[in-house]
């Protein structure tokens, strides 16, 4: 699904990833964890296509294509799918209209017909309420006066409407109470399936009881120092990322 | 008093000097109208066109670009009405006034069918029946030297009086709608003249489109009272075409707890100014004046505002968003005057810009001269781009950037368009910035 090999990329002057190699599999779900400033958020952001970001080296493979040649969009639209760690507010834009215009905006892309209004209707509807996202925050702007946690919410609607092949969860549970916790895990775990990978970032173990990886890598500046089974987010919990500051520095 | 040194005369303002002269010669010379033409001329024979040396016309310099003036068109026939209809929006259930060319098609207006409790006549024969609405014209004129509306003036002649009997809720709207099909260039100086009685509402809508590449000066003016207690919402919508020349001036007057509630949107025409007088005449009256601009390529689209409270208690809301594409150029010149005895004023003004380009420009003079002590008065202006991280995070899931932007600006503009209360006008409004919107991205 996803091979990426030697990526380097910067902002501005800033070089933040280093020579990072990943690969998952199809259907697999990787986790990341790794200290503040290591280039998690980067790595989400370059592979989604924000344009800020320079790839000065490297390449990323999606399905057998080139990843970087596509813009943000058609990166969307052939099944990449970033939930933010602080999704953004857009006032003046209601979040239906915004999710309707991504859903066909993606299956226009890939040459499909657009969604009916009442088919739109009625996938939202049977979607929103497990995610507890009510009916006002479907006509409220996007994300403008949701809590921490309903953006969260918010963006695992987007992703289960929009059923991308590649999801990438920035901390998607930070800020989310116990039960959210759950919600949104349940959401993430039934769109587990054997053609959809998860790249799944977070700080705590305790996602990872919810959303179970295959496969645990630790980032540290700019690179992946460490892979393993689930066990290594339990080590880590324990000892923290003492043990990579003097070998990847 | 400032020393009038005048230049030489461009060749614009000669051919227009003697083209005054020839319809004052031709009008029938009776009494006010006669006067206020000749008043007119020589207001212009003195002043001229404005440059950018006269305060108000700093950024719009009509001296500079107005290089000639087509002659005026003949009364539409039965072939001009039909080319017109591409150039007049459909406005849902409304009733229809029509001006072709910049003169009145009577075939083409519904002047008996309009609501019940209003009137309209064409104005020749309000000012031939000696019709009070006759007696309004230029009554709100304001004292200081306006280009545009001398010139109207000196033309005057086209256009249509209404009057809405008091106490009357018109069920419809009045659609006053201004198209300029021909494939030659005309001028066209048209006048309205509105009363609407004591506790009466009505919804007025003004539109203005013409055909693309026709260099045709479009002049419009309307004079407005909202009698005590009247509702007035007013919407306006030119799009001329992209070679012509706009002109408009509202000059309002607000009796007793009268209300006013405007929405103008400006995205054709080479070259447009708007200029509106408002006046609170009668205590606790309240005007919302908002719009929207929209300019592309080389055009040029400036808002002028001078908002008058002579008496206590008026609340005024001024709210203008502008988007500029390409090399356009937009200007909002705002000023919220409150006389001494207008205590308790509130007045809010805002101009708020979206630069979609590094070389469009935005001038914006807010001016506040507050002679009473008890008001709240404020204003502010603000210009930028698109928010970025909104347009990542718009695009991340799949909007073309095109699109993105396209909600983007629609947001932003829907912040002034929310404020029409009419859904119908406000589809209708929604509608045409789309329309905009698309032919920018196409
Ligand atoms: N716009 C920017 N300009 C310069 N440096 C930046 C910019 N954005 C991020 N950085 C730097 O890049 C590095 C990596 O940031 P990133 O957000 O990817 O870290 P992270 O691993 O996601 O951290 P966290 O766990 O705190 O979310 C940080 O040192 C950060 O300061
Ligand atoms: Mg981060």
């Amino acid at each position: 699904m996803l091979e990426i090999r030697n990526l380097h990329a910067r902002i501005g002057e800033n070089e933040i990833l280093k020579g990072l190699d990943l690969t998952i599999p199809d259907g697999e779900v990787h986790a990341i964890m790794g200290p503040n400033g290591s280039g998690k958020s980067t790595l989400s952001y370059v592979l989604s296509g924000k344009p800020d970001y320079e790839v000065t080296d490297g390449s990323v493979s999606f399905d057998g294509a080139d990843l970087l040649a596509l813009d943000a969009s058609a990166r969307a639209a052939a099944g990449v799918f970033l939930a933010f760690q602080y999704p953004i507010e857009i006032p003046g834009v209601a979040n239906m209209t915004f999710l309707r215009a991504a859903m066909n905006a993606q299956r226009k892309a890939r040459g499909e017909e657009e969604i009916s209004t009442p088919d739109f209707l009625k996938l939202v509807r049977a979607k929103a309420p497990d995610l507890g996202i009510s009916q006002d925050m479907l006509r409220r702007g996007v994300n403008v006066g949701f809590s921490g946690g309903e953006k969260k919410r918010n963006e695992i609607l987007q992703m289960t409407l929009l059923e991308p092949k590649l999801c990438i969860l920035d901390e998607t549970d930070s800020g989310l109470d116990i039960d959210a916790l759950k919600v949104v895990s349940h959401g993430v775990n039934a769109l587990r399936s054997p053609k959809r990978s998860m790249l799944v970032i977070t700080h705590y173990q305790r996602l990872l009881d919810h959303i179970v990886p295959d496969v645990v890598h630790v980032m540290h500046k700019g690179r992946i120092v460490r892979s393993g089974g689930p066990e290594l987010a339990l080590e880590l919990e324990e000892s923290g990322y003492a043990a990579y500051a003097q070998d990847a520095a | 008093m400032t020393i009038n040194v005048r230049p030489a005369r461009t060749a614009a303002e000669e051919a227009i000097a003697a083209a005054l002269e020839a319809s004052i010669a031709t009008e029938a010379g009776q009494g006010r109208i006669a006067e206020l033409r000749r008043a007119a001329r020589d207001a212009f024979l003195s002043h001229g066109l404005p440059s950018r040396r006269v305060e108000e016309w700093k950024y719009t310099d009509l001296r500079a670009a107005i290089r000639d003036v087509p002659n005026r068109a003949p009364a539409p026939g039965t072939v001009e009405d039909l080319e017109a209809a591409p150039f007049v929006p459909a406005v849902p259930n409304a009733g229809r006034i029509l001006f072709v060319n910049g003169v009145l098609s009577r075939a083409g207006s519904d002047f008996a069918a309009l609501s019940e409790g209003v009137t309209a006549l064409p104005l020749d024969t309000a000012i031939a029946a000696g019709d009070p609405l006759a007696d309004r014209i230029n009554a709100l004129s304001p004292s200081r030297y306006d280009g545009p509306l001398a010139l109207n003036t000196g033309f005057l002649g086209e256009g249509v009086a209404l009057r809405v009997d008091a106490g009357v809720k018109a069920a419809r709207p009045v659609h006053i709608a201004h198209a300029f099909p021909g494939s030659e260039a005309v001028s066209g100086f048209t006048r309205t003249v509105v009363v609407v009685g004591e506790g009466a509402e009505v919804t007025l809508v003004e539109t203005f489109a013409g055909r693309d590449g026709v260099a045709y000066q479009s002049n419009h003016a309307v004079e407005l009272v909202v009698g005590d207690g009247a509702v007035v919402n007013l919407v306006r919508i030119q799009e001329e075409g992209d070679a012509a020349f706009h002109f408009g001036t509202l000059m309002l007057e607000l009796g007793r707890e009268a209300k006013l509630n405007l929405f103008a949107l400006a995205q054709g025409s080479a070259l447009a100014r708007y200029n509106v007088y408002g006046r609170f005449e009668g205590t606790s009256a309240h005007a919302g004046i908002r719009g929207a601009t929209l300019a592309r390529g080389r055009q040029h689209s400036d808002t002028t505002l001078v908002i008058d409270h002579a008496v206590a208690g008026g609340e005024s809301r001024e709210l203008f968003k502008t988007v500029l594409a390409d090399d356009a150029h937009g200007v909002f010149q705002g000023k919220i005057v409150v006389r001494r005895a207008a205590q308790k004023t509130d007045g809010r003004m805002m101009s708020q810009s979206l630069l979609l380009s590094d070389r469009a420009e935005m001038d914006n003079k807010p001016e506040l001269e507050i002679f009473a002590d008890d008001v709240q008065c404020g204003h502010g202006a603000t210009a930028g781009a698109l928010d970025r991280s909104m347009l990542f995070y718009l695009r991340s899931r799949g909007l073309p950037e095109k699109e993105a932007e396209m909600l983007l600006i629609q947001a932003f503009l829907g912040e002034a368009v929310e404020y029409v209360e009419n859904a119908d006008l406000r589809d209708l409004l929604i509608e045409r910035i789309s329309g905009w919107l698309e032919k920018r991205a196409a």
